[in-house]
C-alpha cells in the first residue's frame, strides 16, 4: 500500500528524508532544526538519522544561514534552509534577493544554485508579533526566485522533494496552520508537477482562487455556498512564481467570475497580479470584475484580532455575492 | 589617522618605506618564509604590480573616454593583492569584492572579462569553475556578501573532506577579500561567526584602504580592525599592505594554517586607495593632499623596485617590465574597442536554469515587437 495518512508536517519530514536518502549532498540547515527537530518539529529525527554534518543547527543568524547556503551550493551541495518564522526572514532578505536570486544569471548559467528556503508562514495560530505574516509578494517580485506553497500533505511530500531537486532557488512557503492537518499521501506517485495549479473542487458559478492555508478557507466557503445553491470552483495556485494560469483562466472562462482569497495584504499582492492577468486573458468571459479578499493593509495585528484581520469563509462569500450581483 | 602606517608596533613589515630590508619585530616569525622566496618570485611580484597598475590606468582612461560605465581603481593596493594572491595554492578558492583586479588576473582571469563587467556587458563575466580561471570567483558589489559565500564554500570543503587531511598538496582553503567599509556590514560578522563555528579553512583578507568612498575608517571602527577577529576566537595579524613581501608571508602562513585544519584566520592589510573609490568619485572633496603625499611615499611599487635595485637588479629588467605592462594595457584597449554589442534576448537567458514561462513569454514578446519594426521597413 503506497498511500499513507499523515499530518502535513510529517509529510514534509518524510519528503525531506527521502531527498536526503537519495542524494548525500542534500543538507538541512537552520536554527533549532537538529536536536529539537525545529520549533514545529518538521525536521524531527533527521539529525539522528543523517548526523550533525547533514542537519546543521546553525548559529542564530538568518543572513548567515542563507549566505553560507549559497557558498555550499557553489561547492556542490543542495542546502535546505529553515527560517524559523515568516517575520524573521528579513535579515536574510538581502542574501535571498540580491545574491541567491541573481547568481545563476550573474554566472551566465555556469553554476546552479539549488537552494531551498523553507519558511513557515501565515496566521491562524494566535501567535505574537512577527510570527504570522505572509511575505510572499516580496519574493514573487524578485526575478530568479521560484516561490511555491503546498496546501495538502500530499503536495507537501512531493513539492518539497521537487523543490530540493530543482536547480533553481526556491522559496518554499509552508502554511503553518496546516502543519497538523492530516491527509492522504501517495508515496509512489506525484499528482502534479511542482509549478502546476490545480482545480480542487468543481463548480460552475464562481471561481475561487488562493494559495496555502487560504485554500482550506475557500473550500469551506464553497461548501457553505453550495447550501445556498451557489456552485463554486476552487483552484489552488500551488506555485506562486511562476503561476500556472491555465487551470485558473480555463475555470474563469467557464464561470465568468473570480474571487481571489489571501491572508497577505492586498496592495501589490499575488492576488493583484493574478487578478490583472486573468482580466487580460479572460476579459470577454468575465461577467464581473475579478475581486480580491485579502488581509488588510495594516501590520499583522495582535493575535486577539487575527480573526478580524484574516479573511474567513464569510468574507469570501460576501465577495461571491458581490460578484454574482453584477 | 596616517601615523598608524609607520608607528603601529604590531604591524608586520619587511621592507621599509624606502625599500630597505628592515623587518619589524612582528615580522620575525615570517622571515624563513621570506628567505625562501626565489629571485624569480620576487621579480614576478614586481611584474604583477606594475602590470596591474598599467591595466588600472588604462581602464580608468577607458572609463573617462566613455568606454566603461565605471571603474574601481586598484591604484595603491597592488602589494596587498599580489602578495595574498601569490600566496594561495592552485587548489584554493578566492572570493573577491570588486577591486581585486590583480588577484583575479593572477589566477588566470582574462582582464577583458573584468572590463566587460565594468562596461556593462555582463553581471559576472567569467566562469569560476573553468580551470583557466584558477578558482577565482566573480566580483560581488553588495558589500560583504561574498564573505558568507566564502564561508559556505569552506563549510563544503570541510564536509567533503577536501581540507585538513594533512596533505598540503591537496588540502584546500578559501580566501575572501573585503574592505574597511564592508567590515561594518552584518554579513562580515555573521561570516566570522559561522567560519569559527564550523572551523572553515578560510582567510578573511581585509584591505583597509582608509576610505569607504568618503567616509574614513575611523567612522567604521574605534579600534584597529584587526582586533575584531579576537572576539570571534580567530587569530589575526595586521600587515603593511604596501609591502608585497610581508603581504605574501602573512597570507601564506594564514592559508597554510587554515588549510591544515586549524580554522579561520584574519588579516588586516593596511594600505591606501591612491585613486578614487570609483571613477564616479572625487576624493579631493574629502581628503587632503598631505595625506595623499604621505601615502605616495609608501608606494608599493616604488618600494619593491628600490628593494630589487638594492639586490642588484639590472635596469634592463625594469625596462622590460615597463614595456610588457604597457603592451598588456595596450592590448586591453584594443580588445575593449573590439567588444561588440549585446543581443537584447540575452537578458532573458539564465534567469533560471529550468525554463520559466513568464520569462519565455516576455522573450518572445520582445522578439516579436522588434520584428514588427523590421516588417514595417520592408
Amino acid at each position: 500500500m503506497s498511500v499513507d495518512t499523515m499530518p502535513f508536517s510529517r509529510a514534509l519530514n518524510a519528503g525531506m528524508r527521502r531527498a536526503m536518502q537519495s542524494d548525500d549532498h542534500v543538507l538541512m540547515m537552520g536554527e533549532d532544526i537538529g536536536r529539537l527537530g525545529g520549533v514545529f518539529r518538521v525536521t524531527e529525527g533527521l539529525q539522528a538519522e543523517f548526523g550533525d554534518r547533514r542537519v546543521l543547527d546553525t548559529p542564530l543568524a538568518e543572513s548567515g544561514i542563507v549566505g553560507t547556503a549559497i557558498g555550499l551550493a557553489m561547492a556542490g551541495f543542495r542546502p535546505v534552509c529553515e527560517i524559523q518564522f515568516d517575520g524573521f526572514v528579513f535579515p536574510a532578505f538581502d542574501q535571498i534577493t540580491t545574491q541567491l536570486a541573481k547568481l545563476t544569471n550573474r554566472h551566465e548559467g555556469r553554476m546552479p544554485f539549488p537552494v531551498v528556503i523553507r519558511i513557515p508562514y501565515g496566521g491562524h495560530i494566535g501567535a505574537v508579533e512577527h510570527h504570522q505574516e505572509s511575505p510572499e509578494a516580496y519574493f514573487t517580485h524578485t526575478a530568479g526566485l521560484r516561490v511555491v506553497s503546498p496546501s495538502t500533505p500530499n503536495d507537501a511530500y512531493w513539492m518539497i522533494q521537487d523543490a530540493i531537486a530543482s536547480p533553481d532557488p526556491i522559496v518554499f512557503l509552508e502554511p503553518k496552520s496546516r502543519y497538523w492537518a492530516k491527509g492522504e499521501v501517495d508515496l509512489a506517485a506525484r499528482a502534479l508537477p511542482l509549478h502546476a495549479s490545480r482545480v480542487v473542487r468543481r463548480g460552475t458559478d464562481v471561481t475561487l482562487v488562493g494559495h496555502g492555508a487560504m485554500v482550506t478557507v475557500l473550500l469551506q466557503a464553497a461548501a457553505l455556498a453550495e447550501s445556498e445553491g451557489i456552485s463554486c470552483e476552487v483552484v489552488d495556485v500551488r506555485s506562486l512564481s511562476p503561476v500556472d494560469y491555465g487551470p485558473i483562466v480555463d475555470s474563469v472562462r467557464r464561470t465568468g467570475r473570480m474571487v481571489y482569497g489571501q491572508e497577505a495584504p492586498g496592495f501589490t499582492s499575488l492576488g493583484s497580479e493574478i487578478a490583472a492577468t486573468v482580466t487580460e486573458q479572460a476579459f470577454f468571459s468575465l461577467e464581473a470584475p475579478v475581486l480580491r479578499v485579502s488581509g488588510f493593509d495594516v501590520p499583522f495585528p495582535a493575535a486577539k484580532l487575527e480573526g478580524a484581520y484574516l479573511p474567513d469563509a464569510d468574507r469570501i462569500l460576501e465577495a461571491v455575492d458581490r460578484a454574482l450581483a453584477y | 589617522m596616517t601615523d598608524e602606517a609607520d608607528h603601529d608596533p604590531a604591524l608586520v613589515r619587511v621592507l621599509a618605506a624606502d625599500g630597505t630590508f628592515d623587518p619589524s619585530p612582528e615580522a620575525e616569525r615570517y622571515l624563513p618564509m621570506i628567505e625562501a622566496i626565489t629571485d624569480a618570485e620576487l621579480e614576478t611580484f614586481y611584474r604583477d604590480m606594475v602590470t596591474v597598475r598599467a591595466f588600472d590606468r588604462q581602464a580608468t582612461n577607458l572609463q573617462r573616454q566613455g568606454q566603461l560605465a565605471l571603474w574601481p581603481p586598484s591604484f595603491g593596493q597592488e602589494a596587498a593583492q599580489v602578495g595574498s594572491a601569490r600566496a594561495a595554492r592552485p587548489q584554493d578558492h578566492l572570493f573577491p569584492s570588486y577591486r581585486e583586479h590583480v588577484v583575479c588576473t593572477i589566477r588566470g582571469v582574462d582582464p577583458i572579462d573584468i572590463i566587460r563587467l565594468m562596461r556593462g556587458l555582463t553581471h559576472g563575466g567569467w566562469d569560476p569553475t573553468d580551470p583557466k580561471n584558477g578558482n577565482a570567483h566573480i566580483y560581488t558589489l553588495v558589500l560583504g556578501s561574498q564573505t558568507l559565500h566564502a564561508t559556505g564554500y569552506g563549510m563544503g570543503m570541510v564536509l567533503d573532506g577536501r581540507t585538513g587531511t594533512g596533505d598540503p598538496e591537496r588540502d584546500e582553503a578559501v580566501i575572501v577579500y573585503y574592505g574597511d567599509g564592508a567590515s561594518s556590514q552584518g554579513d562580515v560578522h555573521e561570516a566570522m561567526v559561522f567560519a569559527n563555528s564550523y572551523n572553515t579553512p578560510q582567510v578573511f583578507f581585509l584591505q583597509n584602504n582608509h576610505w569607504a568612498i568618503s567616509v574614513p575608517v575611523s567612522t567604521q571602527s574605534r579600534v584597529p580592525l584587526v582586533r575584531r577577529a579576537a572576539g570571534y576566537g580567530m587569530p589575526s595579524v595586521r600587515v603593511d599592505g604596501n609591502d608585497v613581501l610581508a603581504s605574501y608571508a602573512v597570507s601564506r602562513l594564514a592559508l597554510d594554517e587554515a588549510r591544515s585544519g586549524q580554522g579561520p584566520r584574519a588579516i588586516e592589510a593596511l594600505t591606501y586607495r591612491m585613486g578614487a573609490h570609483t571613477t564616479s568619485d572625487d576624493p579631493t572633496k574629502y581628503r587632503t593632499s598631505d595625506e595623499e603625499a604621505f601615502w605616495a611615499q609608501r608606494d608599493p611599487i616604488a618600494r619593491m623596485r628600490r628593494y630589487l635595485e638594492g639586490r642588484g637588479a639590472a635596469g634592463a629588467f625594469f625596462d622590460d617590465v615597463d614595456a610588457a605592462a604597457a603592451a598588456y594595457a595596450d592590448d586591453v584597449r584594443v580588445r575593449t574597442n573590439e567588444l561588440g554589442g549585446l543581443d537584447p534576448a540575452g537578458m532573458f537567458a539564465h534567469v533560471y536554469t529550468d525554463p520559466h514561462p513568464l520569462v519565455e513569454q516576455q522573450r518572445q514578446w520582445l522578439a516579436d515587437y522588434e520584428a514588427s519594426f523590421e516588417e514595417g521597413r520592408a
